[in-house]
């Protein structure tokens, strides 16, 4: 039974040997020591790079536009930051060039608080990611998930970010959707696919033989059914989200928890049925909250599901300081607990419906959300569009 | 062969002849040069007057360029894949791809954001090339990003093996962006000395800001030494000067398999860009004066041959220019399309053989 750094390793080697990966490199994370979390131990094609964020994501895109198929690492997300205008321009350039060149790499990262990792190695990375066209965001919260995660990753044509949640490192399967198919159990595992402590200069991992399983772009998992509240979240949330709604299950709360998994493409469908039938929506992530991703999610439903809300939709997430403190006293007043996730939720589940509920008046047909891309094209033909370069203003009829 | 040798011929200083005495082209090679130089001038030139009237929002481009970047195009291994040149370049690069063949009406198209722009389809400003055909990767605003992003390709080539090289180019400065540091660091790391053509054409400004204020080093190239790369300076204004330049470090990189930092000094003829007037400087050296006077000395073609030629030149962009103000603009709806790819079409690149050879060959 794998672990989720396991899981990525192993997924890692089966894009060596089965999906046509040729370069797995970052800092430190070629041998000896195959990255600062082992999630690339016993790989062929791992190389350890310059300590150069710029340098390595530079180097993915390049390789992948020479036809290669890369996938790089930042050794933690809190470095990724002055890398963002290359990550803009990984996201923009098949659109730029109208089509000329696609940029298949994949860039893995481990994010999030949860092992006080102090100011710098406890960043969130969804909120910039999420704002970065061009781009697919996976977010796994089980080894499962992790492995399918990167498989999808790595066979997609387009540079897709997996962000490992880090304090799930170390988390295995709990139940047996969170397996994958084929895996030996922990201790075999580890005799097979770890790296001895000490020399590892003559070790070789054996590798299992695993199934090619994909967690499909732009699909959630619904972690527990409910009537009462809907629970939206991801990575390391989810599971204690899992727990929270357990417990408060006692209470006779019914909450229904949605695992995103990709937060672009997203399911809205998931979303969108699950707040129907609840009318109470609670979106959670631990990234700071002021521009945050879940707030773009809120206003969706919004928009699109007005008339169906009971409570306002509501945002438990990082607290907007500039950082997440040490001390434990500090982390857990900054980013969302068992306890706090707990509160959240009743809170969503108890609140009063505030003013008339619409739930009941016939329902009007919407416009199409603007960030939707199946839009209808045809609706926008004719519309007046205005648009400004430079200071200079013109508008015209299409 | 030596390299102090190359490097104290190639060392020369602006204006003053480099000794020994100069190499030269064939006549046949000069005139053909000369023909791409004028043609790339009268485009930029035409690109100037579309902005001003109007017919484009922005230009920015390469005028003073064109004697080293032509020959630079000229002397690229042009094709698809890891047996050709990659090719980083930046805005100022029209003459690069004009030497690779690169009609002048697509420039034009890209001036006027028609849908018919094939390197953008409207969404880009002028100069910004993509060409996958000829390993030109997208060319893009933001300063010095393709000096991280040549790596990549510089590693696939590097273990590919044969004679493919990456060839990144950029201002001066920019070299003080991280992206230059970053090119330095990786292309001479022991483990996989990278097959890279690391060029700067220097002309002493970025925007408005002289490059004496900013840098104390004595060549942008010099920073290349402390990597034991193999450096020079070339008369960038000279095409005789650049074309050897170019060559001798090309032939370097192809056959070492290791970096070479070329810098070539030269003239900006009409300013930054739009955003500065882009009004003729006539205090700087202008590579056309040089190699019109060089040909006429040589007896090889009369200033009223070149005066000819560019009125010839005048007018097939005139018709060139009248065509793309009949052609589409996109369509708003557009700006859904090439959000995210379907295939895989780069990884087609990788496996595509040799099919065409360099003009140094010839
Ligand atoms: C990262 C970045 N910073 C700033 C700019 C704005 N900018 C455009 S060109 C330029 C000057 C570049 O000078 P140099 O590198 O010498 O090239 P040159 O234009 O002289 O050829 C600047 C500051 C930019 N495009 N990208
Ligand atoms: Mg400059």
């Amino acid at each position: 039974m794998a672990t989720v750094v396991q899981a990525v390793r192993m997924a890692l080697h089966m894009g060596e040997a089965h999906l046509g990966v040729t370069d797995i490199f970052g800092e430190d994370v070629g041998p000896p020591l195959g990255g600062v979390f082992t999630a690339t131990q016993g790989l062929e094609t791992a190389w350890n790079s310059p300590l150069d964020e710029r340098g390595i994501v530079g180097a993915a895109m390049g390789l992948a536009l020479a036809g290669q198929k890369p996938v790089a690492e930042i050794q933690f997300c809190d470095y990724a930051f002055n890398t963002i205008d290359l990550l803009k321009l990984a996201g923009n350039t098949y659109w730029a060039c109208a089509g000329d060149w696609n940029v298949p790499m994949t860039l893995m990262t481990p994010v999030g608080a949860g092992i006080h990792g102090s100011i710098y190695h406890s960043h969130s990375f969804d909120a910039q990611a999420t704002r970065l066209p061009g781009w697919k965001i996976v977010m796994p919260s089980n080894p499962r998930d992790a492995y399918g995660s990167l498989i999808a990753a790595i066979e997609d044509p387009n540079p897709v970010m997996v962000l490992l949640p880090k304090a799930l490192m170390r988390a295995r399967a709990e139940g047996p959707d969170e397996l994958i198919g084929g895996e030996p159990d922990a201790k075999e595992l580890r005799a097979r696919i770890d790296a001895p402590i000490g020399d590892r200069s003559g070790w070789v991992p054996d590798w299992p033989d695993l199934a090619l399983e994909r967690v499909p772009e732009g699909t959630s998992a619904t972690l527990r059914r409910g009537d009462q509240v809907s629970v939206v979240t991801f990575g390391r949330l989810a599971r204690v989200a899992k727990k929270a709604a357990e417990e408060l299950a006692g209470e006779g709360i019914d909450a229904e928890v949605i695992d995103l998994r990709w937060l672009h493409p997203y399911d809205w469908a998931a979303i969108r049925d699950s707040v129907k039938k609840t009318g109470r929506a609670l979106f959670l992530n631990e990234d700071t909250e002021i521009t945050n991703f879940g707030e773009h999610l809120i206003r969706r439903c919004c928009e699109d599901l007005f008339g169906d809300l009971r409570i306002a939709p509501r945002l438990h997430a990082g607290a907007h300081v500039p950082g997440v403190g040490l001390s434990e006293h500090l982390e857990d007043a900054s980013v969302p607990t068992h306890d706090s996730v707990l509160r959240a939720i009743r809170e969503a589940a108890l609140a009063p419906e505030v003013g008339r509920s619409m739930r009941d008046v016939p329902r009007v047909e919407r416009r199409a959300p603007t960030v939707d891309f199946s839009l209808d094209r045809e609706a926008l033909e004719g519309r007046v569009i205005t648009h400004e370069v430079f200071g200079r203003s013109s508008r015209y009829r299409a | 062969m030596c390299y102090g040798t190359l490097m104290s011929e190639l060392s020369v200083e602006m204006g003053r002849e480099p000794s020994p005495a100069p190499r030269q082209l064939p006549k046949e090679q000069l005139l053909k040069i000369h023909d791409l130089m004028l043609e790339g001038r009268v485009l930029e030139e035409r690109l100037i007057r579309m902005q001003r009237q109007g017919e484009g929002y922005f230009w920015i481009g390469g005028p003073g360029e064109e004697a080293f970047n032509v020959c630079l195009g000229l002397l690229m291994k042009k094709g698809r894949g890891l047996d050709h040149d990659f090719f980083h370049g930046h805005y100022r690069s029209s003459g690069t791809l004009l030497a690779m063949g690169a009609p002048s009406i697509d420039a034009l198209r890209q001036m006027a954001n028609t849908k018919t722009d094939p390197y953008s389809e409207g969404r880009n400003f002028v100069g910004h090339f993509s060409k996958r055909e000829w390993n030109v990767v997208p060319i893009t605003s933001p300063i010095e990003v393709q000096y991280s992003i040549a790596i990549g390709t510089g590693i696939a080539q590097a273990r590919h093996g044969g004679d493919g090289i990456t060839i990144v180019t950029g201002g001066d400065a920019g070299s003080a962006e991280g992206d230059f540091a970053s090119c330095l660091v990786w292309a001479s790391r022991p483990m996989l000395p990278l097959p890279m053509l690391i060029v700067v054409t220097n002309n002493d400004w970025g925007i408005s800001t002289p490059a004496e204020s900013q840098h104390g080093e004595a060549n942008v190239s010099d920073r290349g030494k402390p990597f034991g790369m193999p450096t020079a300076v070339c008369d960038g204004n000279d095409p005789e000067a650049s074309w050897f330049a170019i060559q001798e470090a090309m032939d370097y990189v192809r056959r070492e398999r290791k970096p070479f930092v070329l810098e070539a000094r030269l003239s900006r003829l009409y300013g930054h860009s739009s955003s500065s007037g882009s009004n003729y400087v006539s205090e700087e050296v202008d590579c056309l004066d040089v190699i019109a006077e060089r040909l006429e000395r040589r007896g090889w073609r009369s200033k009223d041959e070149t005066v000819a030629k560019r009125t010839e030149l005048e007018a097939s962009m005139q018709g060139w220019y009248k065509q793309v103000l009949t052609e589409p603009k996109p369509r708003p709806e557009e700006i859904w399309d090439y959000v995210f790819a379907t295939e895989n079409v780069v990884a087609q690149d990788a496996a595509v053989q040799s099919t065409e050879k360099t003009a140094g060959d010839l």
